[in-house]
């Protein structure tokens, strides 16, 4: 599938910023056998001193901007084109919980996809008892742990409702978890934490979904916004697969991939920091238009 | 001096009747059979020759270079944090040069080794590859941080300072007990406890052949300074700031090695080179010792919590322009559990085993070692893997294996099978003592070391000496100073005289002038509001003085003066004629944080002057009856004030620091003054008011002989106001601010004045002119108005 992505992030701030160095993880991904990007233009007004791209620990095209002279507002705009290939569940060659673990072990490597930096606490996703007793009360036992990860997210799906005003960027998972609302990312948090407590790897994925659905489909939620689903590691023949809680879905040719991290906190759209006394505003706009 | 004609055949043996060691432990003064380890005997010998008197009088030389030198150290209470002093333990611990050199190979063998691991961590992981080391251990750590992974120092060295603790096991070997290199604190501290020590026992030092430790930290500085690859460029050291509990330590090694103490508010990133905000604008820099956790050093990439950072600092590493020392990501070294695994990486790297043994330690990840932690639980510590705390720390949650084994229900076995992979099992450590000096006599407590290590130019270079830390109690556990432990000096002995070394170059090499003017703007603007703070505390107590002697003289309260003076607006709606305003001891406490975050900048005896100052006041002042007694107590305090005033302004060389404090002072007392006479000496005003302001603006002898008449209000705005040699007039205040802005970088751009020059000569002029006629309150208020706009002035271009 072929998509035409526009984003447009901006920030005002309340008094000028007397200068500010920002990370954008904005760019959608080239993953091979998966996803092409073909063209990527990101704008960013008013003219950075300073912009230069490179890569990340984890592979992710990133480009930074630096500000030195004082602004009330900046404006990110990305257009892209970028080709989503179609995806064939893998079949369930993934072992149980405890020949996982054995699997886990046996990785010897530091390499970005080794799963191992999944498993840890991570910038936003803390171990907690609560993640720890609902993923176990989805398992039966004998599962897959590919079963396993289906089972969590579709539980997930079915236990949160979506409801972009009940939490904001910076609300820890367990928080919505506790009060069963959130957004995409709430919903990311809830199954990375639920997915490490018990000992899979999970890590999470920024995006984008198509905005209107096919004829005859449901609306997809989170398509008015960048978008977030989980990967989780299922064993070595499997390996990584990507599932969208908040969908209750594996991900397919509607998720468009931008970057992989830990959490949120890896790759967060916009990181930045200004200086600034007094507030700020920010707006986020996403049109995903499909061309056949 | 009795004491010594008195006959004592060997006075050793006095001092050692009472010293005890403990069975099966090992013992600094004393060999396993009990006799005087010879390193220790002159030292022994000399002290037995005091008199317990002397005894006593030394130690407190000691403890008074310690309180004048404002060291102290931050206790964390439950509920508090409270500064004590510092806890140092009088008798040093000695070992002979030839046990030092073999501590120090084994030491420099280790430095080698975790420099190699550092290089493979951040490199190819050849380690984890071949299976040396778990990659989880390196995975899920906290301090292996991902944006350095690749990043290649520039240096070509990720470590340049580090420490190791070590201490003697009961066979008398010495062990590592820990790792320091995030970035270890301490050698500041080992210099302050060798000064103290030397000034208790002068001369017993003198005459021992002890190895001197500037050697060390000249060659380190110089190392530092060759590190930056320029002569442009300068060497700063990252301070996490004041409230860090060895922000002492840092402001101390700055001023001790001569570099720059800088914070990440200090600093900004131009194209991947890390510049210095200063007085002059954006200086570069290029080598910056950090004493900050790495995690916080750059909110882009690293923590983007932390509000200590600068961002941008990873990516000036990523392009080679600036070196850190010791590299990001270096604390992963410090993780216990890689001592299991060091003895095996040593032997994989270097082909050779360790010289110097680390605590035998297990990692319960592996089936074999955790069955091996769990039958032998009674003799271990378990503890977080990932910890990177000392045994013995109090904030560590290690549990004693013994105790654990006592709990009901089978507690290790439970903890084990849940968190495995999180824990390690290492051998109690049971640590030799040494002497402490104990309720008048000698007893042995148990010890630790921390020794330190540089890189130079000739590889590493272990500092002859450490700082020691002694238990409070024979429990080795005691040993901690928040637990009530103590630390020493310690003493490298040789048999031979040793070369007295100090930081400074020879008289033979040519003289060179350090180049000063990078005033970081940071510190400008705190020196810049401690001048106006204090200026305006001294002020204000002047103006309490003067009102409290009327209203002793009165007897009461409600006389027409004394209730004009409490409407002055300067009180902040409080009512002097009953108490001490808040807004004193508020602006007391204001100078005093200001001055505590330039502290590599300020004297001593400024500092210790000032924090008495500020904590006496708020003691002696909130007590006190209105009236006479305040008058009396405001004017002790009024002396220490103007003391520490003249301190500053007499002997504080005139760097460019000096002129934002001496200009933050002239604008306060220009502002305060115009203030005051805009009140006390307006057209309609009670009897004695105009006296009053005379006398607050201490003037009572001049406006006498220049007048000879009463005070009226023409000579009394003359004299406060227009006089141009009067230091209490507001025209005086403003020429030195004229004249001190013009020193100031950029006073002057080509030809033409700078802003900043334009408004404090225009300002100063319009005084110059004025008749004091002219001087209504509306136009006073107006010199205060413009007053505070040339503060911000000052401010938008010097401070920020």
């Amino acid at each position: 599938m072929l998509y035409d992505v526009g984003l447009r992030i901006t920030y005002s701030y309340a008094n000028a910023a007397s200068g500010g160095r920002h990370v954008l993880y904005m760019t959608p991904a080239d993953v091979p056998g998966r996803q092409r990007t073909i063209t990527s233009l990101l704008d960013i007004t008013p003219h950075p001193d300073e912009r230069f791209a490179r890569k990340d620990f984890f592979g992710n095209t990133i480009v930074e901007a630096a500000f030195r002279a004082p602004h009330d507002e900046i404006a990110f705009r990305l257009r892209a084109r970028v080709e989503r290939y179609a995806e064939i569940p893998p079949p369930d060659a993934s072992p149980r919980l405890d020949g996982l673990a054995r699997e886990i072990m046996a990785v010897r490597s530091l390499a970005p996809e080794a799963p191992q930096h999944f498993l840890a606490d991570s910038p936003r996703v803390s171990t907690r008892v609560e993640f720890d007793a609902y993923a176990r009360s989805q398992i039966e036992p004998g599962m897959s742990t590919l079963a396993i990860v289906e089972a969590v997210g579709k539980a997930i799906d079915r236990d949160m409702k979506f409801d972009p005003d009940a939490t904001d960027v910076n609300t820890p998972p367990e928080e919505a978890f506790a009060r069963r609302h959130g957004v995409c990312q709430d919903f990311s948090h809830i199954m990375i934490g639920c997915l490490r407590a018990i000992g899979v790897p999970a890590g999470y994925v920024s995006g984008f979904l198509r905005t209107d659905p096919p004829a005859g489909q449901p609306r997809l939620e989170g398509a008015d916004a960048m978008h977030a689903w989980v990967r989780a590691w299922c064993g070595a023949k499997v390996g990584w697969i990507e599932y969208d809680p908040t969908n209750g879905m594996f991900a397919g040719d509607d998720h468009i991939i931008v970057a992989y991290g830990r959490d949120y906190g890896d790759v967060a759209p916009v990181r930045g920091v200004v200086r600034i006394a007094g507030g700020q505003a920010s707006t986020q706009a996403v049109d995903v238009v499909p061309l056949g | 001096m009795s004491a010594k004609n008195r006959p004592q055949p060997d006075p050793a043996a006095r001092v050692l009747a009472d010293y005890h060691p403990i069975p099966g432990v090992a013992d600094e003064l004393l060999d396993a059979n009990g006799a005087l380890r010879p390193v220790w005997r002159p030292f022994i010998e000399a002290l037995g020759k005091m008199s317990p008197e002397d005894v006593t009088r030394r130690f407190e030389l000691g403890d008074q270079y310690l309180r004048d030198a404002g060291v102290f150290f931050r206790q964390y209470g439950e509920k508090d944090v409270t500064d004590r002093a510092w806890p140092l333990s009088h008798v040093p611990v000695l070992i002979h040069e030839t046990e030092w050199a073999k501590i120090s190979e084994g030491l420099i063998q280790r430095a080698e080794l975790l420099e190699s691991v550092c290089a493979d961590l951040y490199g190819d992981a050849r380690l984890v590859k071949e299976g040396h080391l778990p990659a989880s251990l390196v995975a899920m750590n906290p301090e292996w941080l991902r944006p350095m992974v690749g990043v290649r120092p520039r240096s070509g060295h990720y470590l340049n300072f580090i420490a190791f603790e070590i201490g003697r096991g009961p066979d008398g070997r010495w062990w590592v007990l820990g790792d320091r290199v995030q970035a270890p604190s301490g050698a500041g501290f080992a210099l302050e406890n060798r000064v103290a020590t030397a000034r208790t026992f002068a001369s017993i030092y003198a005459n021992s052949n002890v190895h001197r430790l500037a050697g060390f930290f000249r060659a380190f500085r110089d190392a530092l300074s060759d590190l930056r690859g320029d002569s442009e460029s300068r060497v700063g050291i990252l301070t996490p700031g004041r409230l860090n509990d060895t922000y002492f330590e840092h402001a101390y090694i700055a001023r001790y090695l001569g570099f720059m103490l800088l914070e990440g508010e200090d600093l900004t990133v131009e194209n991947g080179q890390v510049m210095v905000r200063t007085i002059a604008g954006l200086s570069p820099i290029s080598v910056l010792w950090r004493r900050i956790d790495a995690s916080y050093a750059d909110p882009l990439e690293l923590n983007d919590a932390s509000r200590l950072g600068t961002p941008g600092l990873v990516d000036a590493i990523r392009r080679g322009k600036l070196a850190m020392v010791n590299a990001l990501g270096s604390g992963i070294l410090e993780t216990r559990a890689l001592l299991a695994f060091l003895p095996r990486i040593c032997q994989a790297l270097r082909q050779e085993p360790l010289k110097m043994p680390n605590i035998a330690t297990w990692w319960c990840g592996q089936e074999a070692e955790r069955a091996h932690v769990r039958a032998n639980a009674h003799r271990m510590m378990i503890g977080s893997a990932l910890s990177t705390r000392m045994p013995f720390d109090p904030e560590d949650s290690t549990t004693l294996g013994s105790n654990l084994q006592n709990a009901p229900g089978g507690a290790v076995d439970s903890l084990l099978d849940a968190n495995a992979q999180l824990l390690v099992g290492q051998e109690t450590v049971t640590l030799s003592t040494t002497p402490a000096h104990v309720d008048g006599k000698l007893t042995p407590r148990p010890m630790s070391l921390r020794v330190f290590l540089a890189r130079t130019s000739r590889g590493w270079r272990v500092m002859p000496g450490g700082y020691g830390r002694i238990g409070r109690s024979a429990d080795a556990a005691a040993i901690a100073l928040q637990r009530g432990g103590s630390v020493s000096d310690v003493w490298v002995v040789s048999d031979k005289p040793v070369r007295n070394e100090t930081m400074l170059p020879s008289p033979a090499s040519p003289y060179v002038r350090a180049h000063v003017g990078t005033l970081p703007s940071r510190a400008a603007d705190n020196l810049f509001w401690m001048g106006r703070y204090v200026e305006r505390a001294e002020g204000l107590i002047r103006l309490l003085r003067a009102i409290n002697v009327r209203l002793a003289e009165a007897g009461r309260s409600d006389t027409e003066l004394l209730e004009y003076a409490a409407g002055f607006p300067g009180f902040v709606d409080f009512d002097p004629l009953r108490g001490i305003p808040p807004n004193l001891f508020e602006g007391l406490a204001s100078a005093t944080a200001s001055a505590s975050v330039v502290r590599d900048r300020f004297s001593v005896d400024g500092w210790t002057a000032l924090n008495e100052l500020s904590a006496g006041a708020r003691k002696t002042l909130s007590a006190v009856t209105p009236g006479d007694a305040s008058a009396r107590a405001l004017g002790a305090l009024l002396r220490q004030i103007t003391g520490f005033s003249g301190l500053v302004h007499d002997n504080m060389y005139r760097f460019a620091g000096w002129r934002f404090l001496s200009i933050g002072r002239s604008l306060e007392r220009a502002s305060a003054m115009a203030q005051l006479l805009s009140w006390f000496a307006a057209p309609e005003t009670p009897e004695g008011a105009l006296d009053l302001v005379v006398e607050v603006g201490d003037s009572v002898l001049s406006h006498r002989r220049l007048y000879a008449v009463a005070t009226s209000r023409s000579t009394v705005i003359d004299l406060l106001g227009c006089d141009a040699n009067n230091p209490r007039s507001i025209h005086y205040q403003l020429a030195e601010i004229e004249s001190q802005v013009g020193f100031l970088p950029g006073a002057r751009e080509g030809a033409q004045m700078s802003a900043l020059s334009r408004a404090a000569f225009k300002l100063r002029a319009e005084l110059a002119v004025a008749a004091p006629e002219g001087l209504q309150p509306e136009t006073l208020l107006q010199v205060r108005a413009e007053l505070s706009d040339l503060s911000d002035l000052i401010t938008s271009t010097y401070l920020r």
